[in-house]
């Protein structure tokens, strides 16, 4: 109930935030392409903060916060109890449209930035950024299922949070690497750049890239798709040929 | 040196899948097994989709037999009568495991079935063969035979089922129905768990049909051949979950190791063969068995339902 209250004050607030920041932010690149020797890739994300001449300065320093969002699936979370001797999986929660790769970088900790009804508003954090405002009838378990989500994902490496990923080059200027991993799947990625000034959003911008694959990574994709039945005789008599070929080569009778 | 499976949406070390799959050829060439049921859980291990790991290996299990049926078939040791019954059967098992597996995937419960099948099956058939394979030892030892001779003229009843037929290489009179039973058991376990299923024909018709050793591996790998190579394509066109780099990778590593194998065959005794295909068998089983009866130190699991896709 103290959480609604917090949410219904900070919605009240924002209004009141004067807009005299712009935000220009761009990616390095705008396509990962997989070849055959892929093993993952960094791209960065370059932002400028153009201050309006006449605003006036502010107490609270600026933050950034990226967010990047990869292809949405639906995540299926298990958790493996026991059934008399043995430990299978039994509940589970199902999370539709969650993102595969989420990444997340602020210049400097998000509780620093803001306080916590803040960062679950602005959705700011690994945590907060999926959190739909429907979370917050979760039951116990839900919760408890949402939270191991993210930790796994976490040591699979397809969710991350640096929270001194931002570096400020000057103090209008910004950049910040993102680690997209060799399993991060294919598909469009949403990146969303924030400013944030005591806690207050004032400017965003968002921008997308996508990873793809290319050459013969991609031949070989469309076609076990388009021409299943080709494919697969082509695999089984590749299987065959070398599976003669080596009985050739070391036949001593 | 690493490479990107196209259909797994991984990296893989090169090196590594080589070496793996060469030292799962040598053992497959040891033992006269496919050796899928090595190489698919440890391509699990290696983060590869389970779905991806069955199809694919079934490609590589084919290959394998490729080769050792070749030998088999110049050393006529092959029944091919035999043979085809068992692949009569097998192509209606595969079918049907195919159409299982895409089914307990649809559900979520894929990883289950596997885990679960790998525990009971390879428990129980290594424990028979551990047992078997002790007691022949221990007879040896006493200096008995090693073999209870079988009475004369004395058959186990489904063998005198109708349909009865002459198989002139293995020195078998009996009756198709259950031949043709067993193979569609194997070929459905085959399809559902991505092995060949040979160290379960092998044994089976060795002790309910009793037919000579040599003809039953040279048999059997044309079995699991013909099998495979079905359940590969079932495989691609069902699910579209075989890659083909990955094959490849496995085949070339596989097929060597096997040559490997086949030549330490040739220097080593049966009961201790029986003793060690037994023990690889159980432990094989143990490892799952421990996966199951061990609290986990994470039981959360995340998964991506592949029919999203």
């Amino acid at each position: 109930m103290r959480r609604l209250f917090g949410l219904i004050i900070a919605l009240c607030l924002t209004p009141a935030a004067a807009r005299s920041e712009t935000l220009v932010a761009a990616m390095s690149s705008h396509q990962i392409q997989i070849t055959s020797n892929y093993t993952g890739s960094q791209l960065t994300v370059f932002g400028l903060v153009e201050r309006d001449g006449r605003s006036v300065s502010r107490g609270d320093p600026l933050d950034i916060a990226i967010t990047v969002r990869g292809p949405r699936r639906m995540l299926l979370v298990r958790e493996k109890e026991s059934l008399g001797p043995v430990w299978i999986n039994r509940t589970q929660r199902r999370f539709p449209d969650s993102p595969v790769f989420l990444f997340v970088a602020t210049n400097r900790p998000i509780a620093e930035m803001m306080s916590p009804v803040m960062a679950e508003r602005g959705r700011v954090g690994l945590a907060n950024a999926e959190r739909s405002p429907q979370a917050w009838f979760d039951d116990a378990t839900t919760a408890r299922f949402r939270d191991s989500l993210v930790r796994i994902m976490e040591s699979k490496g397809l969710y991350d949070y640096r929270e001194r990923g931002v570096t400020f080059l000057s103090n209008a200027l910004f950049s910040a690497p993102v680690d997209v991993p060799a399993t991060a799947p294919t598909g469009t990625y949403t990146v969303d750049v924030v400013l944030y000034a005591g806690g207050v959003a004032l400017a965003r911008q968002q921008t997308h890239f996508e990873v793809i694959k290319t050459g013969a990574e991609q031949r070989l994709a469309s076609a076990a798709y388009d021409w299943p039945v080709f494919y697969g005789l082509v695999t089984v008599l590749l299987a065959l040929f070398l599976g003669w070929g080596s009985s050739v080569i070391f036949r001593r009778d | 040196m690493q490479i990107y499976l196209p259909i797994a949406e991984l990296p893989i070390s090169v090196l590594m899948v080589l070496g793996l799959s060469g030292a799962v050829g040598f053992i497959s060439g040891l033992f006269g097994v496919g050796g899928g049921f090595l190489l698919t859980p440890f391509l699990i291990f290696l983060d590869i989709p389970p779905a991806v790991a069955v199809a694919t290996v079934a490609a590589q299990v084919a290959g394998s037999s490729m080769t050792g049926v070749l030998t088999y078939f110049r050393r006529k040791a092959l029944d091919l009568k035999l043979g085809g019954i068992l692949v009569a059967g097998g192509l209606v098992g595969t079918v049907l495991g195919v159409l299982f597996f895409n089914t307990m995937r649809r559900l979520g419960q894929l990883e289950l079935v596997i885990t679960l099948s790998y525990v009971t099956l390879f428990s129980i058939i290594g424990g028979l063969m551990l047992y078997d394979a002790l007691r022949a030892m221990l007879r040896v030892r006493a200096g008995k035979p090693a073999r209870l001779k079988r009475k004369g003229g004395t058959h186990p009843w489904w063998m005198g089922l109708p349909l009865r037929q002459r198989f002139r290489r293995s020195g078998l009179y009996c009756s198709v129905l259950p031949i043709a039973l067993l193979a569609t058991v194997i070929g459905f376990i085959g399809a559902v768990l991505g092995v060949g299923g040979g160290f379960i024909l092998v044994p089976a018709l060795i002790y309910f049909f009793r037919i000579p050793p040599a003809v039953v591996v040279g048999t059997s790998l044309f079995q699991i051949l013909v099998t495979m190579t079905g359940a590969t394509v079932l495989h691609a066109v069902t699910n579209q979950s075989v890659d083909i780099i990955l094959a490849a990778l496995l085949l070339v590593g596989g097929v060597i190791g096997a040559q490997f194998g086949g030549r330490a065959a040739r220097n080593l005794n049966v009961e201790s063969f029986r003793l060690l295909l037994a023990l690889l068998i159980v432990s094989v089983g143990l490892r799952f068995a421990v996966e199951l009866l061990l609290p986990p130190s994470e039981p959360f699991s995340v998964v991506v339902p592949e029919s999203a896709r």
